[in-house]
This record gives C-alpha cells, structure tokens and sequence, in this order.
C-alpha cells in the first residue's frame, strides 16, 4: 500500500515541477500521435466521403474492408511497418526504423481506418434526399462534397478524437517500430511499459496520470459531440 | 391565348430503373408564368417527373430545352440547374441558423456578402420568419421549418420553381396558412412554378394548369376547371373527385343530348354519343341538389329520382351525402341544408342534377 501511496505522491511532485523527462516524453507523444492523426484525417475524410458518396460493384466489400481495419491489432500493424522498414526489407534504405518518423507511420496506418469509417457511416447517415437538395440548389460536385463535410462535422470530430484516442494509447506497435529510445523515440505508453518493469512506479503513475487526462478530455469532447448531435 | 414560347420543353422522356418504366412522357411543355400542379396517386411519377426535368435525377433518355435551348452535357447542366430551386417534402434545412440557410443557395453562387444579406432578409420578411432568422434550423417547428425551405428557394429568384409536395408533412393548420401565403407570393413574384401534390383543392387553388399523372405518364393537362369537369377517363375522373361515376348504355337521342339506362333508370346527359354505346357517366357532387320528397318544385333539371339517403359524412363545412335512386349518387350539401331538409341516413329524398352537368366519357359500341 505504501507502494502505491508513495508512487503517487512523487508523481504529483514529477508533474507538478514539470519534470524535465516526463515533458520531453509527452511532448513527444502528442508529436507524434497529433501527425499520425492529422495525416489520416486526410486520408481517411477524404477516401471516406468518396466512398460513402459513389456507387460502384464492390462496394460493400469495400465497406467492410474499412470497418475490418478499425479494428486491426496494433501489433499487426507493428509487424507489417517493422518487416517494411527492416534493413534489408522494401523500404529499408530509407533506415527509419526504431525513429519517430517509423511511429508517425505506424500510428497512421492505425488512425486511418478508423476515420475513415466512422467518416463512412457518418456522411452515409445525412438523409439521401439532402444531396438532391444541395445540387438543387446549383451546388458543384466540390461544393457538394464541402457541404456535406460540414453538415457531419459532428461525428466528423468525434472521428479524428477516436483516432487520436486509439493511437495515443497504442503501445505495442509504437514500441516495435519505435524502439523506445530514450529522448529520441520513447512516449507516454512506452516509457510506462519499461518504468513499470523497472519498479519505478512514480514515474509510471505520473505517465499514467497525464495519459488518463488525455483520455478523459478526449472524451469529454466526444461527449459534448454526443449530447449536441440530436436527430432534426 | 397568346402563345408564348414554351419556357420548358421535354421530348421523349424514359425514366427506366431496375427494368421498370418510371416515367414515360413523348411532349411536356411549360409555359413562362404558368403554375402548373402535377396530381395523381403515389408512384405515379410526379417526383421523377420533377427530378428528370431538374436533371438530378439520371440517367434518363429524352431531351429537355430550356428556352429553347438544348440542356446537354456537362457545363450546361449546372447553369441550367442555377436557373432553377427546387423544395421538397421534407424541409431538408442545413445545421445552421435560418439566416444561413436561406443564404445558402446564394452563398454557393458566390454572390456579395452584401447583397446576400438584403436578399435573405426580403425572403424572411415575406415568409414571416424574419424574428427567426438568428434561430437554429434545429429548433423549428415543421412549418418555421418549411417556410425558411420555401425561402431559400425563392432567394435564389428561380426562372423555375419545382416543389414535390410541399405541404404534405405539414398539419392541415399550418398547411392553410403556408398555401394562402404561398400563393399571394407566387402571384406577387409571377414565378413560374410547377408542384407536384396530392391534395386536389390546393392544385384547383394553386394553379393555373393541372396535369394527371399515372403509372409514369400524363394522361390528361389542363385547365382546372377543363380537368376538373371534363375528365377524360374514370381514372382521372375518380381523381380529381368526381364522385359519381356510372355506367351506362344509350337509349334514346334527341338532338344534342341523349338518354343513357344506368341500371333501369332513365339519366340524360349532353354529347354526341350514338345509340347503344357504352357511356360513362361523371357528376361532381357539387352539382347533384337534394330536396323533400316528392319535388313539386319546377326546376330545369331533367334529371330528377326520388331516392333514399345510406350515408352522410360531416366534411367540415359541408356534408357529403350518399344516397342512392335506383344507383349510387354522392352529393354535397350545406350544413344549413342539411338541417332544412333534415337529412338523416334512410329519409327520403329527391335528388336532382343538369343534364349539363354531366361528364361523358364514350366508350364505344360493345
């Protein structure tokens, strides 16, 4: 019991004083999970709205090859980047493994699916007659799209927080591609693997403490989006 | 009639989807200024009609001239589609205030921010939503909801307005004051302007020209009062409420008229239908007249039978009886009426109409 007592009393101190370590790690970690995310924002609006707009043979395959990938293991995902970026693998001259870079990679090939189903159901959801009104007001295919976009923008925001949630928290590829090395490519769910292992649960808990404020903001958010999204 | 050339034109129109023919129209005209309704039962095309001649809904085979233009391809299309606004059943409002949806449409044509302001604030002064215009779209009720639509659509000063059902979700109420607001505003701004509906009396109010659809195509446009009193088969008749609807055959013929038997009575009607064909025989309820029986009054209708009353059906401000003289004959009578003559289900009375007042519809010799 002391343990933990006094394991959480020296990680309020860690917090508290802005310990230099702690903040390189998160800052690292928002770095890092904030690019990923922001890269499959692209990706994963963009190919989602195409999607969930056109109608073509395969569709549906598609659509369920999306919604598999959102729930891809992540140490699935670390392999694959891993055997990628090995030496003497396809991309191996680029020698980005165990570097940020190779997370911000990983983390992406995570985030996308993710965004981009939900993005998938989200525009499928807006009421079909609604295109027609849209174009019928002398919308171009771009303005079209655009406005959708804005008329999801609710669910669209819950997509790229539930993107930034699954990486942020994501540990098993992170460590595989990244290597967790300290000051260079060591994060808040790595560092907390290794301190736990090591007994030095202070800084573990303090790690834990930011990465649980994460979570509950990001959350927070999704909540707000929650109550504010009432059928019309 | 002055004929002005046709604002609209459609040839040849086929809308076929999953091997089904929607629609299927060879000539369809409209003309600058006209308010043409479109009526006739679900599935009868009405909404494929106005999407095809919106071109959104495609592909379709046929041609459309806009002013005697040809609309084709490409770049055309969304210059033909700026012309014209289009409001559906549902208001289909975006998730911002009333101001913004009414904007909308202006916003994407890229007009001055300026200009769109006075636009939009004409718009809801004349819908009387201008006290809503900071509000949420979310927070309407279906007729604030409908109007800011209607709105939006008249800020763009369409050369067409199309509108599928406008009013139907709409509680009879707030349906009543949106049509007599709907139509001091048509009439102001002359637009032309063609809906789809299914409620006869509002195309009878609305328009200037009616046109029955079914099962994909036209069968009968014009006039109201042409459409309305000449319905040229019984589906279009039994749609635009004629309510009596009789078969008979020729018996007699004196001149301009002739005497039909429907089942052993003797109903004279005007036409030229020849001796021993098959007629069907049409009477608007409003023109039936009941009276006491036996009628001692001299009246100029030819067409008098003693009958007996089986249903009365309150409509609001009148009544419609069902009586039947040998056949079935529906009528529409004053709640005043009613009261003198003291209708009730199975009193005697006498049922009278013109002969010109009623529709023939020839069948032919069987």
């Amino acid at each position: 019991m002391d343990l933990i007592l006094e394991g959480i009393r020296k990680a309020f101190w860690l917090l508290i004083t802005f310990d230099p370590e702690v903040m390189e790690i998160t800052l690292l970690s928002l770095w890092v999970s904030g690019t990923a995310t922001l890269i499959s924002l692209f990706i994963g609006i963009s190919i989602g709205v195409a999607v969930a707009l056109s109608r073509f043979t395969g569709k549906k395959i598609v659509v369920s090859l999306i919604n598999t990938g959102m729930a891809l293991p992540p140490v699935v995902v670390g392999l694959f980047v891993t055997i990628f970026l090995w030496r003497n693998g396809p991309l191996g001259f680029f020698g980005i493994l165990y570097t940020p870079t190779a997370m911000i990679i990983a983390q992406t090939v995570i985030a996308t699916p993710i965004v981009m189903g939900i993005t998938l159901a989200a525009i499928q959801q807006l009421p079909q007659k609604l295109r027609l009104q849209i174009l019928a007001l002398g919308a171009t295919r771009i303005q079209l799209v655009w406005i959708l976009i804005k008329e999801a923008k609710l669910p669209l925001l819950a997509a790229i927080m539930a993107g930034f949630g699954g990486v942020i928290s994501e540990v098993g590829a992170s460590i595989m591609v990244g290597g967790n090395i300290k000051g260079y490519s060591r994060v808040l769910t790595t560092a907390t693997v290794m301190e736990t292992s090591r007994g030095n649960f202070d800084i573990a808990i303090s790690l834990s403490i930011i990465l649980l404020l994460l979570a509950y903001f990001i959350n927070l958010i999704l909540t707000q989006i929650q109550q504010r999204t009432r059928p019309r | 009639m002055i004929e002005s050339p046709p604002i609209l034109e459609a040839k040849d129109i086929q809308v076929i989807r999953g091997g089904t023919l929607l629609l299927d129209i060879s000539s369809f005209l409209m003309h600058e200024g006209e308010i043409l309704s479109l009526i006739g039962p679900n599935g009868a095309g009405k909404t494929t009609l106005l999407q095809t001649l919106s071109y959104l809904l495609r592909p379709f085979h046929g041609e459309l001239f806009f002013r005697g233009k040809k609309v084709e391809r490409n770049h055309s299309i969304l210059e033909y589609r700026r012309k014209l606004a289009m409001v559906f059943q549902e208001p289909l409002l975006f998730d911002t205030t009333v101001f913004g949806n009414v904007a909308s449409g202006l916003r994407i044509r890229g007009m001055k921010k300026d200009e769109i302001h006075n636009r939009v604030m004409e718009q809801l002064e004349r819908f009387g939503i201008r006290h809503l215009h900071d509000r949420s779209a979310r927070t309407l009720s279906g007729g604030e909801a409908q109007r800011t639509s209607l709105a939006r659509a008249f800020a763009l000063q369409p050369e067409i307005l199309l509108l599928d059902e406008p009013l139907s979700s709409l509680d009879p109420p707030t349906r009543d004051a949106l049509i007599e607001d709907l139509e001091h505003i048509l009439q102001r701004t002359k637009t032309t302007a063609m809906f789809a509906t299914h409620d006869r009396l509002e195309a009878l109010r609305l328009s200037s020209r009616i046109a029955v659809m079914n099962e994909g195509r036209i069968l009968q446009a014009g006039f109201p009062e042409e459409v309305m009193n000449h319905p040229m088969d019984e589906f279009v008749a039994s749609f635009v409420g004629v309510e009596t609807i009789l078969s008979g055959k020729v018996i007699k013929r004196n001149g301009g008229s002739f005497v039909a038997s429907v089942q052993g009575k003797e109903v004279e009607a005007v036409g030229d239908a020849r001796l021993g064909e098959v007629v069907v025989l049409c009477i608007r309820p409003e023109n039936v007249t009941l009276s006491a029986p036996p009628s001692q009054e001299k009246t100029s209708a030819r067409n008098v039978f003693p009958g007996r009353v089986s249903k009365i059906i309150p409509l609001g401000l009148y009544q419609k009886v069902h009586l039947h003289c040998g056949f079935p004959l529906v009528a529409y009578v004053t709640n005043h009426s009613l009261d003198e003559l003291s209708l009730t289900e199975g009193k005697e009375v006498s049922a009278s109409f013109k002969a010109t007042a009623v529709n023939v519809i020839r069948k032919g010799e069987t």
